[in-house]
């Protein structure tokens, strides 16, 4: 009864990919790939570079196209519906150089409609919780590397999705504040009522930042790993899970 | 202090050696007059080359706003638009292997000796680098800020008015830039080709009294005014794009 419920709440609500095919440069990068996501659940993927793990947030996304099988969100299969119902903070920043870090935090908003001073006071706030309140005026370029994340994640935010897709989101950072990020992000997204799916090569950062980590390989889902141990890196059976993870990508 | 002194210094050099040679092989006046000569016609015919200059650089001035006008439009519709960018590209390029020169007389002949034609070729001779320019300038936007706008519900408007045409600001002034250095000659070739005043005009009344000085003063006078138009061009574009020269976070 359970997986039924589930699987219902999946084709309604998450995200469901069934079959999905890929090729790019004649080359199957995404070959019969299976994947459910439930609502509201983290789901980390991990996988070596070039397994296609960004091929496959973009189609999430809407911005892409499978060559065959199928890719729901919230029960939309068109691309203009995944579109409506996904977030996508891109590997990089991509903050727009030329507006401060609260207007490019409010740009969903005002591609809404609304005006530059209502998307930045409805940024405000989580300026102030995020602590980048005395980074509200800054250009891009006068920030840290771990702010101006910190920036693009708010911006994702605030279009206020279903679903928020993080494609590699510290992978420019160093480790420190790498690390700080990673508990930063855990307790950002704690809070927050949308699935999510992070892409990311650092199985650690999955385990640590996710429900269930999928591990991409050859193309398709290697495994798929329940993170039910305590986030605690020095753990047995975090360590277990790390090991089991590292040899579905091999 | 430190930074101008350098071009200052060659200047004034270079116009000393002027000075010194065409003194000592004593080179008459109506070949080849010295910079005192120049200066002393500046002097002479203040009146008529302040009149002249008035008329030539509000020529410049509007034959210049004319281009970036129809310029930047022009751009816009051709990156809105494969098909127009297709046909009209090239038509474009081949419209720049027709002598301004050529096309100066025939405008004059079908539109009078009035300020109509001058503008015209202005527009003509400043065009072509403001719409290279632009175009490249809006098809350079980051492919990943496009993709990310389209998960923020950025449509194509929103797209081109917060990400691509902020972006080519940098470009489109480049373009500016070369286009200001070229209106002064577009202006006299304009004058050249019909007209009762302006320093072009001035030039031609000059060369058969072999007023070489005057003609001198009046070239010298063209090049502050082109100078002029570049700083101004320059001013805007730090304004304007000021994120540019923003230093970056330590």
């Amino acid at each position: 009864m359970e997986a039924i419920a589930k699987r219902r709440a999946v084709a309604t609500r998450g995200v469901s990919v069934a079959g999905v095919t890929r090729i790019l440069g004649g080359k199957a990068v995404l070959d019969g790939l299976d994947l459910d996501v439930a609502p509201r659940e983290r789901l980390g993927i991990v996988g070596r570079s070039g397994t296609g793990k960004s091929t496959l947030l973009a189609l999430v996304a809407g911005l892409d196209e499978p060559d065959r099988g199928t890719v729901r969100v919230a029960g939309q299969e068109a691309a203009v519906g995944r579109l409506e119902h996904c977030a996508l903070m891109p590997q990089g920043d991509s903050l727009l150089p030329w507006r401060t870090a609260l207007d490019n935090a409010g740009i969903a908003l005002e591609n809404d409609g609304l005006s530059r001073s209502a998307a930045r006071a409805q940024a405000r706030p989580l300026f102030a919780r995020f602590g980048l309140e005395d980074a509200e005026e800054l250009r891009p370029a006068r920030l840290s590397a771990g702010m101006r994340q910190r920036v693009a994640f708010v911006r994702t935010l605030l279009a206020r999705k279903d679903v928020l897709l993080l494609d590699e989101p510290f992978g420019a950072l160093d480790a420190i504040t790498r690390g700080e990020l990673q508990e930063w992000l855990g307790d950002a997204l704690a809070d927050e009522p949308q699935t999510v799916l992070l892409v990311t090569h650092d199985i650690e950062e999955a385990l640590l930042l996710c429900d269930r980590v999928a591990v991409l390989a050859r193309g398709r889902i290697a495994a798929v790993l329940d993170v039910d141990v305590d986030r605690d890196v020095a753990d047995p059976a975090f360590v277990e899970l790390r090991k089991a993870a590292l040899e579905a990508i091999h | 202090m430190r930074k101008w002194l350098p071009p200052v210094l060659l200047l004034v050099g270079l116009i000393a050696l002027w000075e010194l040679v065409v003194r000592a092989a004593d080179v008459p006046d109506y070949l080849f007059p010295a910079p005192s000569a120049v200066g002393a016609a500046l002097r002479d015919d203040a009146g008529t080359l302040a009149d002249a200059t008035l008329v030539t650089a509000r020529e410049m001035l509007l034959g210049y706003l004319l281009a970036l006008a129809l310029g930047l439009g022009v751009a816009v519709a051709l990156h809105f638009s494969t098909v127009l960018r297709r046909a009209l590209l090239p038509l474009l390029v081949v419209s720049q292997t027709v002598p301004t020169v050529v096309l100066a007389p025939i405008l004059a002949i079908l539109l009078g000796y009035g300020i109509g034609p001058k503008l015209i070729v202005v527009a003509i001779v400043c065009f072509f680098p403001i719409v290279v320019n632009a175009v490249d300038g809006l098809c350079a936007a980051d492919p990943e800020l496009i993709r990310m706008m389209r998960t923020l519900r950025g449509t194509r408007w929103s797209i081109f008015r917060r990400v691509e045409f902020p972006g080519a600001l940098p470009m489109i002034f480049s373009g500016a830039r070369v286009a200001a250095t070229y209106a002064a000659v577009g202006a006299v070739f304009g004058e050249w080709a019909g007209s009762s005043e302006g320093l072009g005009f001035v030039m031609l009344q000059s060369q058969p009294s072999l007023d070489t000085e005057v003609i001198f003063a009046s070239v010298l006078i063209l090049s502050v005014l082109a100078l002029a138009l570049y700083g101004a061009v320059t001013l805007l574009e730090r304004v304007l794009v000021s994120w540019k020269w923003q230093p970056a976070h330590a």
